[in-house]
């Protein structure tokens, strides 16, 4: 069995502006599949390299590979059909406000060009699974942080989409829905969702056994056993 | 073609705002009424133009200077002329009257000599060498004067006018494109966070792009109905012979073509704004990442 990258980062490099180098030298492969946790001090760079991830930020050097295409001097008509694949929770969740818990949720798919009939389904569904079925008419500004969250959360995951990005995404929910979210997160991945969480907190990583750990400081990567950098090839089966 | 045109209504409530909400719309009616009042002055002017060429195209007169005593003759030479259609004396009262209104009370006065006049009209391309020699044989000196050349500083003048309305006509246009692309980049402002949401998403320029040219056509739309309709009301008004009117549209008329160019223009300026508000959206998106 050969495994797949899913994200190749050759050499990767950031700048805002004429600023400081914000993300250094990243060399990394995340094998699809994967479950990572992204952690590092404030500052290191995690929302950045997040940004890159879901083709937010072009990198100022180096090369990026998403699904096995190369992505660095893509077109920018060539980024929404890569973006289609990507689910993304935002820290601020970025919820529109004047749509409702329904249409925000539902967004993804319309994009994506499904019909209204397909639509009303999986989205009651998906807000029925993180617990906001009766508040799907509600506008954002009057849910809470955390039902934000969830919203926020299921629009994401709508689209079943091949890489999960989720930035501190249990940071406005409590412990119970926390576990919620990562039995989501879990059960994408054994369905083939490759999940990259930003995240502090430990409890989250403790039960999530067998996710790997990428570490940022002062915008460099630590990868001392080089695993990430060359990720270690399954053995073949049969 | 125009499928973009029909939103579903999740599309509509994406940009959350109703038509008639901001300037658009107001700005659109108030350039079509304008540029709809100056295009109907211009076609008028070309009406009244063309109807003033036309009439002195083929008008002659014929100055006697030994006054009435040759008239008679010269009047029936002229009549008898091959290619002439009319003929008529000017009486010496109504020709004193003008100079009177011109000289004062010495106009009228009997001391003051007065050529005698004859006006003719002639078929195209009658021989005025022959009608001239005809005059002269009867009336030695006398002249013949073209009226076109006699109203050519007005036809000039009128031509100069109807530039003068298509220039403004353009400039109003212009004025309507470069509101148009400011309505359009205020609204890009306002839903910068919804446009980024949806590229996020994986959505496209196009599809973006859809959105707000549909708002615009349709500000656009009821904007220049609106225009249309007042600038309509006016022109039927002035049409009617309305007393303020005076003597501004008298004489002067719209044909049916000029009609219906009126009636294109709402039309043409909401296709306008349409092409414009897309060709600026695209534009400020492709700036983005």
């Amino acid at each position: 069995m050969v495994l797949t990258p899913i994200v190749e980062f050759d050499s990767i490099g950031l700048r805002y502006g004429t600023g400081a180098e914000v993300l250094r030298d990243l060399d990394f492969r995340l094998s699809k599949g994967g479950f990572y946790f992204l952690t590092g001090p404030s500052g290191a760079g995690k929302t950045s390299l997040l940004k890159l991830l879901y083709l937010a930020q072009r990198p100022t050097r180096g090369r990026i590979s998403l699904f096995g295409e190369e992505l660095t001097d893509a077109a920018r008509d060539a980024l929404p059909r890569f973006r289609r694949r990507i689910g993304v929770v935002f820290q601020d969740f970025r919820l529109i406000r004047h749509l409702s818990a329904f249409d925000n949720v539902a967004l993804p798919l319309r994009i994506g060009g499904a019909s209204e009939e397909s639509v009303e389904g999986p989205v009651r569904e998906m807000l029925a699974w993180v617990g906001l079925a009766d508040r799907a008419s509600a506008r954002p500004p009057t849910l809470s942080g955390g039902e934000q969250q969830r919203v926020a959360i299921a629009r994401a995951v709508i689209n079943r989409p091949e890489l999960l990005v989720a930035d501190e995404p249990t940071g406005n929910v409590d412990a119970d829905m926390a576990r919620r979210l990562l039995h989501l997160f879990t059960a994408l991945n054994r369905l083939g969702t490759t999940v990259v969480v930003a995240t502090h907190d430990v409890g989250l990583i403790s039960a999530t056994p067998g996710a790997q750990m990428i570490r940022l400081e002062n915008g460099a990567m630590l990868d001392p056993t080089g695993s990430l950098k060359n990720p270690p090839q399954p053995r073949s089966e049969g | 073609m125009f499928d973009w045109f029909f939103a579903s209504p999740s599309e509509r409530r994406l940009l959350g705002s109703r038509p008639l909400q901001g300037p658009t719309p107001w700005v659109i009616a108030i350039m079509t009424f304008s540029i709809m009042i100056v295009a109907a002055a211009g076609l008028a002017l070309a009406d009244t133009a063309s109807r003033v060429a036309a009439g002195a195209e083929t008008r002659y007169s014929a100055q006697i200077p030994d006054g009435e005593r040759g008239l008679p003759a010269t009047l029936q030479a002229i009549r008898s002329a091959p290619g002439v259609t009319n003929a008529e004396a000017v009486p010496e009262a109504e020709m004193r009257q003008t100079l009177e209104r011109w000289l004062g009370p010495v106009g009228a006065s009997a001391d003051l000599p007065v050529p005698a006049l004859v006006i003719f009209d002639v078929r195209p391309g009658a021989d005025l060498a022959a009608i001239e020699r005809r005059v002269g044989a009867t009336a030695p000196g006398a002249r013949l004067i073209a009226h076109r050349d006699a109203l050519g500083p007005l036809l000039r003048s009128l031509t100069a006018l109807q530039w003068v309305a298509a220039a403004l006509v353009l400039l109003l246009g212009g004025a309507s494109a470069a509101a148009v692309v400011l309505a359009a980049r205020g609204a890009l402002d306002t839903h910068r966070f919804t446009i980024e949401v949806m590229h996020g998403i994986g959505a496209t320029d196009h599809q973006v792009t859809h959105l707000f040219q549909r708002k615009i056509a349709i500000d656009a739309l009821i904007g220049s109905v609106l225009g249309g309709v007042a600038a309509a009301v006016v022109l039927a008004t002035l049409a009617a012979g309305a007393s303020f009117a005076g003597e501004f549209m008298g004489g002067a008329t719209l044909g049916t073509t000029d009609l219906v160019v009126l009636a294109l223009i709402p039309l043409a300026l909401t296709a306008l704004a349409t092409w414009v508000a897309r060709a600026a959206v695209l534009a400020t998106l492709r700036t983005a990442v």
